[in-house]
């Protein structure tokens, strides 16, 4: 069984929902991303998205284009990324970790070395946020053969045909985009969310996790009642960046939101 | 697959070899899945993935739907004021000695250039497909204008999304579209240019996806876009073709276009694929020169990846991070091309070389000298390919050029490397 798989199934044995925070590789700067992900770790995280720059983020909103940027700046490549979840492995066996990002980087790494690579340093899986089922027969095929996982991605304009085909590629766990738009968009519609989920988890047996537009421990905990995962990214990240300045606080000051985040998902899970 | 390729190299060539084994005679690439051998495809997140099912059934749909197309043939003619001609640049031809140059004059259409050809064609499937809102990418301009326009025309919003850089340096076209009612964005991410307009406009998108149709300018982005930005230009090869044939009784030796994303090129090029004895050059933009990185000409010194939805050749560092161009024309400054040029050069159906801002400059000057015609900068560099070859050719051949679009946008760009303020 895969780290993921093992993670959800040990997290539904104590009815608890996954927390699950992105945080991009080399922002503000390389040195904070492993301190980083052990006081996520610490805080509550279940599993870990490690985004992976790239120059053209079209799904993102600002607050990840600016984190991406400055990523760049510190001239971030995919290998330093892999490297940082080795130097992660070194004293967090159990954590799982999804490298987060868009297919070109792994297209000039090669798909076979890209996952002989990751599984090498301890990455569990891969969600490459434009690569849909169509495109994803051969990158599958190189994951597999290294037992990562590939998490795709669901949406609100996913027809009911679309999430069965992606039920069948996935594996590890299916991210549901909440809204239509960008990382860090709008608000959420939590009674829209509600029935989609529901549609999904009739489709398919993988859990769900749901993310874009959770700001705040209410709306964490609100999805925390419907979801298997509750995903949060800008809202980590713009933190991080509040924080640029002075980077040997963010490990703490991340850490105490995601505690409080945990802590209004932990009540929503015994509620 | 049965084996798994060790590095890109080997999954380009295996899938090239897959893709040639269902070779097709005659051409009809794309494929069903919009790929052209192992380019182009659809690779865009999730969202977006049923509302370009629905735009490409509806796009099959109207292709064959006759109502659709008498009415935008009637646009062609009455609106953008087709067929443009073809004209005999004789005096240019005798000074440079060689082959004739004809001049396809799509300089001569509405709005300037040929990108209206395709803003026609989509504006009216974003009106049966009862979109209310267009959006736009552009560069120069020339396609945020024609789109800015086709929405006037229809009274549908438009918002065009313009790297910073490029709105300072096309403040005229900028002008125009504001006159048109459509709302210009500058973009401020990345390198401020037409790569990060697109990426703007594909965020604009995936936000308001019910009310809003995606007016790409040119033959890149995912599926089914280069196949139908082509379908919709190819107004100007089957124009071409019978003009040639009708003046001159034959067809010409050679087709010239330049190349950024390559609407004008695919547009020109396509009726003449099966062509064989038609030789045709696309024709990117050296820049500073090839050798100085600073250019923009992904067919001539980048590799395949993947960008803006389809897998084609890039600009990009050894780590995948897309790099800046550069060209002294802001319509060919993208680190892209389409993906079925780049089907085209592996295959060896046409040849792709590059142009220097100079070399373009020069060619702008000399066909406005001789001819009277101030051809757009993207042109240009058309142009002087075709100087360079008629020479190499005998006089009773000839090279027909795609005069893509008018130089008036240009004229401060031009002014300024002559180190005149304008």
């Amino acid at each position: 069984m895969s780290r993921i798989a093992a993670r959800f199934e040990s997290l539904r044995a104590r009815a608890r929902t996954a927390l699950i925070p992105f945080v991009t590789a080399g922002d503000p700067d390389p040195a904070t991303t492993v301190p980083l992900m052990h006081a996520m770790v610490a805080a509550g995280a279940d599993l870990i998205e490690l985004g992976v720059p790239f120059s053209d983020p079209i799904a993102d909103g600002p607050v990840i284009q600016r984190a991406t940027e400055r990523a760049l700046a510190n001239g971030i490549a995919l290998s330093d990324v892999i490297a940082m979840v080795r130097a992660f492995r070194a004293t967090d066996a159990q954590t799982p970790v999804v490298l987060m990002g868009y297919l070109n980087p792994i297209e000039v790494m090669g798909y076979a070395q890209f996952a002989a690579q990751a599984a090498a340093a301890g990455v569990d899986g891969a969600l490459v946020v434009d690569v849909p089922p169509e495109e994803g027969h051969d990158l599958v095929g190189a994951l597999r053969a290294q037992g990562l996982d590939l998490v795709y991605l669901l949406a609100p304009t996913s027809t009911e045909q679309r999430i069965r085909r992606i039920g069948a590629a996935a594996s590890g766990f299916v991210y549901y985009v909440s809204v239509k738009g960008v990382t860090g968009a709008g608000h959420l519609d939590l009674a829209g969310v509600a029935e989609r989920l529901g549609v999904i988890k009739s489709l398919i047996p993988l859990p769900v996790g749901v993310g874009f537009g959770i700001k705040d421990a209410a709306t964490a905990a609100q999805v925390a009642h419907l979801a298997d995962a509750v995903i949060v990214g800008s809202a980590i990240v713009s933190r991080i960046e509040d924080l640029a300045a002075t980077p040997q606080r963010i490990p703490a000051v991340i850490g105490d939101f995601l505690s409080g985040l945990r802590a209004a998902m932990d009540g929503a899970d015994r509620g | 697959m049965a084996t798994q390729p060790a590095t890109m190299a080997d999954t380009i060539d295996d899938r090239r070899s897959r893709a040639d084994v269902r070779a097709r005679t005659p051409y009809h690439w794309p494929d069903a899945d919009g790929h052209f051998g192992p380019y182009g495809g659809l690779f865009v997140p999730e969202t977006l993935m049923q509302p370009l099912t629905e735009l490409r059934e509806a796009y099959e749909r109207y292709l064959s739907d006759p109502q659709f197309q008498a009415e935008l043939d009637a646009d062609l003619q009455d609106y953008v004021g087709r067929p443009s001609p073809i004209y005999l640049a004789a005096r240019w031809s005798r000074e440079l000695g060689g082959a004739r140059i004809f001049l396809k004059r799509e300089d001569l259409n509405h709005t300037g250039a040929h990108k209206i050809n395709n803003t026609v064609g989509q504006a009216l499937l974003a009106r049966r497909m009862g979109k209310t809102r267009i959006i736009a990418e552009t560069g120069a301009g020339q396609h945020g204008v024609a789109s800015a326009t086709v929405a006037a025309r229809l009274g549908l919003e438009c918002v065009v999304y313009m790297g910073e850089v490029d709105v300072a340096r096309q403040e005229a076209n900028v002008y125009r579209m504001r006159l048109l009612g459509a709302r210009v964005v500058p973009v401020k991410s990345g390198s401020r240019t037409l790569k990060d307009a697109l990426n703007e406009a594909m965020r604009d998108w995936v936000t308001n996806i019910d009310n809003t149709f995606y007016i790409i300018g040119t033959v890149a982005g995912p599926h089914p876009y280069p196949a139908m930005v082509r379908d919709f230009q190819s107004v100007i090869g089957r124009e071409a073709r019978a003009q040639m044939l009708a003046r001159t009784g034959r067809l010409p030796d050679a087709l010239v276009a330049c190349v950024g994303g390559g609407s004008n090129a695919i547009g020109l090029f396509y009726p003449f694929i099966e062509d064989a004895e038609v030789a045709m050059y696309g024709i990117e933009a050296a820049g500073d020169g090839l050798a100085t990185g600073r250019h923009a000409a992904p067919l001539n010194a980048g590799r395949p990846g993947v960008l803006h939805g389809n897998r084609t050749y890039l600009m990009e560092d050894s780590n995948g991070q897309i790099i800046e161009t550069h060209s002294v024309s802001a319509g060919l400054d993208y680190p892209g091309v389409g993906p079925e040029h780049a089907w085209l050069k592996d295959t060896g159906r046409a040849c792709y070389d590059a142009i220097t801002d100079d070399e373009a400059l020069a060619a702008f000057h000399s066909l406005t000298l001789t001819e009277g015609i101030i051809p757009a900068l993207e042109s240009s560099h058309a142009l002087a390919y075709a100087a360079k070859l008629a020479p190499t050719m005998r006089r009773e051949q000839s090279i027909l050029v795609n005069l893509s679009g008018r130089g008036d946008k240009d004229m401060h760009t031009v002014a300024k490397h002559e180190g005149l303020i304008l």
